[in-house]
């Protein structure tokens, strides 16, 4: 039985006699602030991104408003500052805590059976050390912000810059602390904090996406927080270790740097895997195409992302030798991608296939990701990339992996498990009409930037020659569907909490036991302790039925 | 040269055929990897959707024999792609004898040129055609990034060291420069234009340019100047490495390490000349950090190239 204290019993009806949930158990500020159960803290954390996503967003609006003419409509040195805050903030504060800190503090303890995360406190200690951060960021932004790229290279970043890029700096370190506690609070639930039969090969593999992220979280953050306070330091007090005129290597900190910020990349990618793995078997009605290949493409990427790093300096002077072997680490990274991408299409074979808007999303998604992965494999030829390296074809590249898969994913994510997070279910055609507009205007502001980029167009620059106007012009009327797509399902989904229909505890007749709990779950997730008896994804289109996990059949 | 709405840049040199051949052949499998990816969603989302009555009989079960095969043929295609880039890479960053050398200093923002024979041009540079043409980068701030796209190359402008990269450019016209490494407030205007020219041109334009002592003799006059003739000049009785035929050779060093004298040693050794003694030599000669300017760097590796050596050096 739960040992809290209610404020709000409800007083009539069959409700009173269950557990309350665990958004009405406690409705004090201070049991918000103060709380210590992983469901809240991903709604705090829930909170907290959704505002970094469209502070964000605020200076890609402004950057896609001044690249519509050659002329453009801001200062240099705003312009500069704008696309550095938009990569600092989007990259730390929105798409690396996405959905682990949200989806995953909620659902993976539901999901592996457990009553929370192994260490509550540490969890909650996360969202304050990234909210510290983000006023750091916020400060340097208010301040002018700082004008080097979300990179900060130096010698640009120690001695040349003029903006605020020791807060920046600063800030992404204090960052990288919610980062590590987070992941390691995951690493030891998901080995620690299983459920009886909740065994490896049982888990969801959203479950494993995240073991494999944090994992990667865990042994490359630290390596950020040294880089971040050395170039602090560095800015700081000049100590000479990036002094060019001191014998320092320029290229050493683009080592340092990368051996992060590469492995970050995949931190951002593969959660969103994960929940792809969940949505697909679920909304076609059939176990997802080898699950066991699934797991070792998850745990061989997040492996192998940690020798790819120097492929972001093919053409930055390291040795031809170097650049060669860091291109073959890249295609054999590719490898386990390209399964992926092939196991997602072929669970729709022989489903029962209905297209809710989670389903639109996952499906958006891999569309997005195979586009980002196979413009990755071109990026990954040595060749090609010394003409592509630092072009718009490379922002357009990493934009479809990044916004395109992982933000689709996030907003897949959202959708599939927001009736379980509030209980009540959104107005369906408003989120399919959502989805596809994002996928529409998604391609539309990102793909002309591929077509820039092989004409040359750099990136970073606020100005452009004019002939090259029409597909600026076409990315920015993009940009400006997709400013619609993230803002609509903010107005649903927020009328939903007040006036959506109630969902049952298990809308989309899922196998997990994240969905054997009422909608919204109770503080303490589980009354009893679920026994798990079999894998996720026992359905069977055949007769559209399905067996949960913990072993109930479940007719149509 | 372009049209209302461009799709295909120029290609204006044998580095850029080449990359080109490999982008085409990445293309056509790309869009062959997407359209079947699109196919085989669309199919299934039709054929298998909620309320079809295609039998859902039979399913696959055993899967690992089909993601072994695909894992086996992706990762053979991969291979092939890796291959060819590599190639190519080698190829590209691998400078073939040069028939002519130019000299760039990047710095914020703008490019200068330096030819062999004195001639100066920023944010501009005049070559001829069908002639291979070897750059040897510096940057006096930050990281540059030389780019042309119509030629397909590009290598980045390091501070501390020297970079080379080469072209040959097939077609004659005029084509841009960009930096495409972002090296502060003005690095969006940071460009300039390649003038591609027909032999007698470019001599008609080198001989137009006025030029009064060409790049080797300018770096003379440092070597003088800077005293390094003292110990390095043909009569010194001091005990310093001979500077004749210099270039290009491999250099032992007191270390123990062997290094090949291009231009990056050459820059090192004058700027940090302890860091690399070379073996059997007294560790006796001052550095000149901060008394050189990179211009004045490439003069006197200008110099000390025309002393004779390997000029045929790899990096």
């Amino acid at each position: 039985m739960s040992t809290t204290t209610f404020e709000g019993v409800p007083t009539v009806g069959p409700s009173a006699a269950i557990e309350p949930s665990f958004l009405t158990s406690e409705n004090t500020i201070g049991s918000w602030l103060f709380t210590r159960d992983h469901k809240r803290i991903a709604l705090l954390f829930f909170a907290s991104i959704t505002f970094y996503f469209f502070v964000g967003g605020a200076a890609a609006t402004l950057m896609r408003l001044n690249l519509a003419t050659p002329e453009g409509l801001l200062q240099p040195a705003v312009y500069n500052r704008m696309f550095t805050m938009h990569g600092i903030i989007m990259v730390w504060f929105f798409l690396i805590p996405s959905i682990p800190t949200t989806f995953g503090n909620f659902f993976i303890p539901m999901m592996i059976g457990a009553r929370d995360l192994a260490f509550p406190r540490v969890n909650l200690l996360s969202w304050y050390v990234f909210n510290l951060s983000g006023l750091v960021v916020l400060f340097s932004l208010v301040m002018g912000g700082a004008d080097t790229g979300w990179t900060f290279y130096v010698p640009l970043s120690t001695v040349y810059a003029n903006g605020y890029v020791l807060a920046a700096a600063l800030a992404v370190f204090i960052n990288g602390f919610s980062s590590i506690m987070t992941a390691l609070n995951f690493v030891v639930t998901i080995h620690r904090m299983r459920a009886p039969g909740m065994t490896w090969m049982r888990l969801p593999l959203f479950v494993w996406a995240i073991y494999a992220v944090s994992v990667v979280m865990l042994t490359a953050t630290p390596v950020l927080a040294m880089d971040t306070f050395l170039l602090a330091v560095e800015r700081f007090i000049g100590i000479g270790l990036f002094d060019i005129q001191h014998g320092a290597d320029a290229i050493l900190w683009q080592h340092m740097f990368w051996f992060y910020s590469h492995p970050a990349v995949y931190i951002m990618i593969l959660p969103s895997m994960g929940v792809a793995s969940e949505i697909i078997p679920v909304f076609a009605r059939r176990p997802i195409f080898g699950y066991a290949g699934m797991t070792i493409a998850l745990m061989s990427i997040a492996i192998l992302s940690f020798f790819v790093w120097a492929h972001h300096m093919f053409v930055a002077g390291i040795s031809i030798y170097s650049g060669v072997f860091f291109s073959l680490m890249t295609f054999f990274v590719a490898v386990p991608s390209a399964i992926k991408v092939f196991n997602w299409t072929v669970s729709l074979h022989k489903g029962r296939i209905s297209f809710d808007a989670p389903m639109l999303y996952a499906l958006g998604f891999v569309l997005l990701f195979t586009l980002g992965g196979v413009t990755g494999l071109m990026l990954a030829t040595l060749a090609v990339d010394v003409d592509l390296h630092g072009t718009y074809f490379v922002v357009a590249h990493f934009h479809y992996i990044m916004v395109g898969a992982t933000v689709s994913a996030f907003f897949g994510a959202l959708h599939y498990w927001w009736p379980k997070m509030t209980g009540r279910l959104y107005p369906e055609m408003w989120a399919r009409s959502a989805a596809i507009l994002m996928y529409v205007g998604f391609n539309l502001t990102f793909f002309p930037q591929f077509v820039l980029g092989y004409l040359g167009m750099p990136r970073r620059s606020y100005t452009y020659p004019p002939e090259w106007q029409s597909w600026n012009v076409l990315s920015s009327a993009g940009a400006s569907i997709l400013a619609i797509a993230y803002l609509l399902p903010l107005l649903y989904l927020g009328w939903s909490i007040f006036w959506g229909r109630k969902a049952g505890p298990n809308p989309w007749r899922a196998t997990g036991l994240e969905w054997a709990t009422p909608s919204p779950p109770p503080t303490h997730n589980f009354e009893e302790t679920p026994v798990v008896s079999l894998g996720p994804y026992s359905y069977d289109p055949e007769d559209d039925t399905f067996i949960d996990q913990e072993g109930v059949s479940h007719a149509r | 040269m372009y049209h209302w709405i461009p799709f295909w840049p120029d290609t204006a040199a044998v580095n850029g055929v080449a990359v080109n051949n490999l982008y085409i052949a990445e293309l056509a499998l790309s869009a062959l990897i997407m359209v079947s990816v699109v196919i085989m969603m669309l199919t299934f989302c039709i054929r298998y959707r909620e309320g079809g009555s295609a039998s859902r009989a039979d399913r696959v079960r055993k899967t690992w024999h089909f993601e072994i095969a695909w894992t086996l043929a992706t990762l053979v295609l991969f291979l092939i792609l890796f291959v060819w880039g590599a190639r190519t890479y080698i190829w590209l960053y691998r400078p073939p004898p040069a028939d002519e050398e130019v000299y760039v200093v990047g710095k914020q923002w703008m490019w200068k040129v330096e030819h062999a024979g004195g001639q100066r041009e920023i944010d501009a540079l005049h070559v001829p055609v069908d002639k291979s043409i070897r750059l040897v980068m510096a940057s006096e701030d930050v990281i540059h990034s030389f780019f042309v796209p119509a030629f397909r190359i590009k290598h980045d402008v390091v501070p501390g060291t020297l970079e080379t990269l080469w072209f040959k450019a097939n077609k004659t016209g005029v084509f841009r420069l960009e930096c495409t490494q972002f090296c502060g407030l003005q690095h969006a205007t940071m460009s300039g234009e390649i003038d591609v020219m027909t032999g007698p041109d470019y001599a008609k334009w080198l001989t137009s340019q006025g030029a009064e002592k060409s790049l080797a003799q300018q770096g003379a006059d440092l070597f003088r100047a800077h005293g390094c003739s003292g110990c390095h000049g043909e009569n010194s009785t001091v005990h310093a490495p001979p500077l004749s035929g210099l270039y290009g050779t491999l250099v032992h060093l007191q270390d123990g390490s062997v290094r090949r004298a291009d231009e990056a040693y050459l820059r090192d050794c004058i700027l940090n000349p302890r860091s690399f003694t070379v073996a059997g030599y007294p560790p006796i000669m001052p550095d000149f950090s901060g008394q050189l300017d990179e211009g004045d760097m490439l003069k006197l590796i200008a110099y000390i190239k025309s002393l004779g050596g390997n000029q045929e050096s790899r990096r």
